[in-house]
């Protein structure tokens, strides 16, 4: 039985997908999680527990690319990180050079900032 | 004259998709006409990721999603030409291009595939007032200019419309140092995707102004300051709520309209609420055998769906080259109470391919309702919607077999 006295009620738009479902975490006293409903999948409650704990981003940029198509390359990172890392990542791409060809999937920055991710090509050029 | 069986207009999402689907239906001599100098369209410049949950299972950024497909189509044996715009489109279906190494070219094609896109609704669009300094910008713009060459177009920075490009770009300029001020919505309701205003404003602390809109800018060179102001439930702006804010940019995100420069000129029917061609069930515009699909049709949230309209444009336009989609009685389908637009504005039961998606937005946010389809008072179809909204584009799927007792035009409203 959930003591709803003490209980407290934290709504996030999970922004996993499109579908941009309204997540509701029900807490207790302690902020340990009592129920997550709202989720239409599995995704929206991991979503959740991140949210309230670490929260977790992707992150998207450019670098510079010599002798492509454009004067710029996308890059994306190999998986999510810490939402207050985001900055950091985007220094650290600050003057990051790279030349053409380069492959989609191709590591520009190996284990960034330390945070065990790397940035990757998002397209070939 | 040389003459193609399809030729297929835009090399972005949706001319992509139709020129595999019209290829993988049958049709080996197609010809793919792209103006800029390589395939992909908007989604190269579209750097964010989020692209390709349905169609892939993986969320991919633009230019991966735009890889993905230009891979695909490198299975076929597609003509593509780059660097080739399109000047004149008529009802013959005869069209002429012109390129660096062809010149000026007439062909004939027996079905054209028209995948145009859209194109930005501008400050002049919307009437906004004052002075006409540089640094107003419309989002996409300052997007393929950061994202592709690399310029940021300022450092202080606001944004008109709470579109998803204006909301991308919020936190895109954020990440590359600059500051954003304030977005500002003129309706009520955000009109992005919730995920948006999550992780692109409410991450960074954006503020966003709903009821609000730009009511002055000013420079005379360069853009140094803006008015926002509180609206009304008319959409004026209410005087003494005026806000000042000193910014170098203002990026626009206030819709996006169908590209029919083309179509207006071949004569085809356009529909005054999609402000693109009105089709059929098959894409097919009014003149037999051009088809229309993708944001160049009507703009879409999701790439993912734009690119399943190409593949329903580019089978149609296949079928219609091999003499397979047969005319035959057909209905009328329009927007009931609360709906903006539905999508085809005719079905023909007896042709129709099994597993219709009429698209559809509605015109109001709510929640705990239904869509029905309705022939008459009869019910035809109706699904249970938990929540809508005009940002999020519905579909309502029928069957031959749901529409086989239909005499009539039909009509989908929003019920309770």
């Amino acid at each position: 039985m959930i003591d709803m006295a003490d209980t407290l009620n934290k709504t996030f738009t999970c922004i996993v997908c499109p579908r941009g479902c309204e997540v509701t975490a029900t807490m207790d006293g302690e902020g340990n999680i009592q129920k997550i409903e709202g989720n239409f999948c599995p995704r929206g409650a991991e979503y959740v527990r991140n949210e309230l704990t670490h929260p977790m981003r992707q992150l998207t940029s450019t670098v510079i690319i010599h002798g492509g198509i454009y004067d710029r390359l996308p890059v994306i990172l190999s998986s999510e990180i810490p939402k207050d890392k985001m900055m950091d990542v985007m220094r650290a791409l600050d003057g990051i050079e790279v030349s053409a060809p380069i492959r989609r999937g191709d590591v520009i920055i190996h284990d960034v900032c330390g945070l065990g991710v790397d940035v990757v090509a998002s397209r070939s050029m | 004259m040389k003459r193609y069986e399809i030729v297929i207009v835009g090399g972005g999402s949706a001319g992509i998709a139709a020129a595999i689907a019209a290829y993988n239906n049958g049709c080996k001599d197609i010809l793919l006409l792209e103006k800029d100098a390589e395939l992909g369209g908007i989604l190269l410049q579209c750097i964010h990721n989020g692209f390709g949950l349905h169609r892939f299972g993986e969320e991919l950024a633009g230019p991966a999603y735009a890889e993905k497909w230009k891979d695909m189509l490198k299975d076929t044996s597609v003509d593509v030409r780059l660097n080739t715009t399109v000047i004149h489109l008529y009802n013959d279906k005869t069209l002429t291009y012109v390129n660096p190494t062809e010149g000026y070219v007439t062909i004939q094609a027996k079905a054209i595939v028209l995948a145009l896109g859209c194109r930005e609704r501008s400050r002049g669009a919307i009437g906004t007032p004052g002075y006409r300094p540089s640094g107003v910008w419309t989002a996409g713009t300052a997007q393929k200019y950061l994202n592709m060459q690399g310029y940021m177009v300022g450092r202080r920075v606001f944004i008109l419309g709470s579109g998803d490009i204006g909301l991308i770009m919020a936190r895109r300029m954020v990440l590359e140092g600059a500051e954003v001020l304030g977005v500002a919505e003129i309706m009520p309701y955000s009109n992005g995707l919730p995920r948006n205003m999550k992780q692109c404003l409410d991450d960074f602390d954006i503020p966003l102004y709903l009821s609000h809109t730009v009511t002055d800018i000013r420079g005379r060179d360069r853009l140094n300051g803006i008015t926002v102001s509180r609206v009304d439930d008319s959409l004026q702006p209410i005087a003494g709520t005026e806000m000042d804010f000193n910014v170098d940019t203002l990026l626009m995100s206030v819709g996006l309209i169908p590209d029919t420069a083309l179509l207006t000129e071949a004569g085809i029917t356009l529909h005054p609420k999609t402000k693109g061609a009105v089709v059929d069930e098959h894409m097919m515009t009014d003149i037999p055998g051009i088809f229309s699909c993708g944001n160049g049709l009507h703009v879409h949230d999701l790439v993912d769906f734009v690119s399943m309209e190409g593949e329903e444009a580019g089978l149609a336009a296949a079928r219609y080259v091999s003499g397979e989609l047969k005319r035959s009685k057909r209905y009328a389908v329009s927007a009931g109470e609360g709906v903006n637009y539905v999508l085809p504005s005719y079905i023909s039961p007896a042709s129709m391919e099994d597993g219709l998606d009429i698209k559809l937005r509605v015109k109001n946010n709510a929640r705990d309702v239904r869509l029905v389809l309705r022939q008459g008072d009869k019910p035809i179809k109706e699904i249970k919607k938990l929540r809508v909204a005009p940002s999020e584009m519905e579909k309502v799927k029928v069957t031959r077999k749901e529409l086989a007792d239909i005499s009539g035009d039909m009509i989908l409203s929003v019920e309770e």
